[in-house]
């Protein structure tokens, strides 16, 4: 990675040698390999929904999982925008409906009821991962964040009102402040 | 040298990288005491800004002590001179720089030729801001190549602190440029969107040059506490109708002055529709940029008001009322600062007492901890609203 980044400096630019701590967080990264894997499982839904239906015993809803495909993709999408947490959140709003379309196919005349169970299965321990996701984006990246603010080595001094004279004072000081004619807009009224 | 380093969207690290070189006879390197994360960082960041490459150095609000100095720039600076580094890098000769439009400096982008075709014609090279800028690695680092040296600096006189000087390098103009361009008079209402740091200088600017009201309009209390304190009548858009107070507010005329200090990732909310599909058009690359606050602003401005956008754009929008500009005959005044053409103004203002614009900073930390606040800035956390990095 540091070889491609360093390649494309310009002559003479700092070159990295030694990578160090970075922004993103391990909730980040399993947040984006869930976007992934979305984008992944949705494609195969979208291109590939008659081999899905055969191996659930679902004959034909590959309609059904076409539209489950759609929805797969937007959320892998937006789990690897800035927005995850609402891409988490979306993903798991899938996962339940995803519950919902195996339960529905895990009737006792389905021949392909053991793949069911399988699929139930691995969409159990994909919703774990989702909630786990969530939580921790929550956590790190919410408003009312979790972990600890790195401390200032030098605290402000509390006054915020930018102006050390007082505000009275500052109303209109700068009126001696000419503006430039390239500047000026509105002919004054007469 | 550590400097904090781009690797991709929300990905920005403390690196170790190789120290930066004379390369030039006008270039002088500094050693960085002071630095900031912009609010426009976070558009690259968020991997909103084109041509940003991995490996690419941030930071454009920087200042320091000179170290080396190019044979070239020997006349104007020598060792241990401190300065404030303007982001918009300036030739001072070109035909646009002699006029003052030093953000379109014509000789200093690096990649003039790939910036001609994306822009049409180039502006100025820029501070760790992109290859469309030049591609300059950015001050937020150890050590710092100033280019063109000689002219791209602020002295800074003995006596002020590093806190009170260090937004000479973007904010403090910023907000000064977007109230100038107002060309405020005694009977003007300027309106501010945004109450993030440049919206913050725009309100003391605009308190300054004398506007009868100056109104805030923002949704976080610590920002619109801020607003307040520095003079301004503040609007929460999350419990205020805006378009109806601020009509209020001007007898039922509008502002005659509006001012975007938000850019380009304008608060996405149900209660604002628009935002929500600017966003989804933005997620799908159908759309740079959200442009509800111009949307908010062309609609209430005042007839032949001016609206004037120091907030960062990079790109396509859409749903903007060109209509309503037309009939209400509205002036636009937009553009990167011209940092140098008020620094001299602005720096008498802060000797004399006039404006101390260190009242922004809420958090200083090391620069190792550079990374995690981008995030704390980002995500708003811990009442942040301007983060200083100490090398």
């Amino acid at each position: 990675m540091n070889l491609r980044a360093n390649s494309a400096r310009m002559k003479g630019d700092p070159r990295i040698l030694r990578s160090g701590r970075g922004s993103l967080g391990a909730a980040d990264r399993l947040g984006r390999a869930l976007g992934w894997f979305s984008i992944g499982l949705g494609l195969v839904q979208l291109l590939a929904p008659r081999q899905m239906t055969r191996s659930l015993g679902m004959q034909g809803q590959e309609g059904l999982v076409r539209a489950y495909g759609a929805r797969e993709v937007a959320s892998g999408v937006l789990s690897l925008s800035v927005d995850r947490s609402m891409g988490l959140q979306s993903r798991l709003l899938g996962d339940a409906a995803d519950v919902a379309m195996l339960l529905a196919a895990l009737r006792r005349d389905n021949p392909k009821r053991d793949n069911v169970m399988l699929a139930l299965a691995m969409v159990a321990g994909v919703t774990v991962l989702d909630v786990v996701a969530s939580q921790a984006l929550k956590a790190r990246h919410g408003r009312e964040r979790a972990q600890p603010v790195p401390r200032s080595v030098t605290p402000h001094r509390g006054d915020r009102s930018g102006f050390p004279q007082g505000l009275a004072r500052a109303r209109g000081a700068a009126r001696d402040f000419v503006v430039p004619p390239d500047f000026r807009s509105s002919p004054r009224p007469v | 040298m550590r400097a904090l380093v781009w690797h991709g969207k929300e990905d920005i690290r403390c690196d170790t990288v190789s120290d930066p070189t004379i390369e030039d006879p006008r270039d002088a390197i500094i050693k960085v005491t002071a630095c900031a994360i912009c609010g426009s960082d976070l558009h690259l960041f968020h991997n909103l800004i084109p041509a940003m490459k991995p490996g690419d150095i941030m930071g454009h609000e920087t200042m320091g002590e000179v170290v080396e100095v190019g044979s070239a720039a020997q006349g104007a600076l020598k060792k241990g001179d401190r300065i404030v580094v303007p982001f918009t890098i300036n030739c001072g000769s070109c035909e646009q720089c002699r006029r003052g439009n030093f953000s379109v400096c014509e000789t200093t982008n690096r990649n003039k030729e790939m910036a001609d075709k994306v822009f049409g014609h180039a502006g100025a090279g820029l501070f760790g801001y992109s290859a469309l800028t030049g591609a300059y690695p950015g001050g937020q680092a150890e050590y710092l190549r100033v280019p063109f040296a000689d002219q791209t600096h602020i002295k800074v006189p003995d006596g002020l602190t590093d806190e009170q000087v260090l937004f000479l390098s973007d904010i403090l103009p910023t907000g000064w440029q977007a109230a100038v361009a107002c060309d405020i008079e005694p009977e003007d209402t300027v309106a501010i969107w945004g109450c993030g740091p440049v919206g913050q200088m725009a309100i003391r600017s605009a308190v300054l040059l004398g506007a009868k009201q100056v109104i805030a309009i923002d949704r976080l209390p610590e920002r619109l506490g801020m607003a307040a304190a520095g003079g301004a009548i503040t609007l929460n858009f999350e419990e205020d109708n805006v378009i109806e107070r601020l009509n209020e507010l001007t007898g039922g005329k509008g502002p005659q002055k509006c001012i975007d200090a938000v850019g380009l990732e304008s608060h996405v909310s149900l209660a604002q529709p628009d935002t929500l599909l600017d966003r989804a058009k933005q997620v799908v690359m159908l759309e740079n940029d959200r442009p509800h606050v111009l949307r908010e602003m062309i609609y209430v401005c005042r007839p032949a008001g001016i609206l004037s956008i120091p907030g960062v754009y990079s790109g396509l929008i859409d749903k903007v009322p060109m209509g309503l500009i037309m009939n209400k005959g509205l002036t636009i005044r937009t553009g990167q600062t011209h940092v140098k053409r008020w620094t001299d103004d602005l720096l008498r203002r802060i000797q004399e007492g006039q404006i101390d614009p260190s009242f922004v900073i809420t958090h200083s930390v090391g620069l190792q901890d550079g990374p995690e606040m981008y995030n704390v800035f980002r995500n708003k956390q811990d009442g942040c609203i301007k983060v200083v990095l100490k090398p």
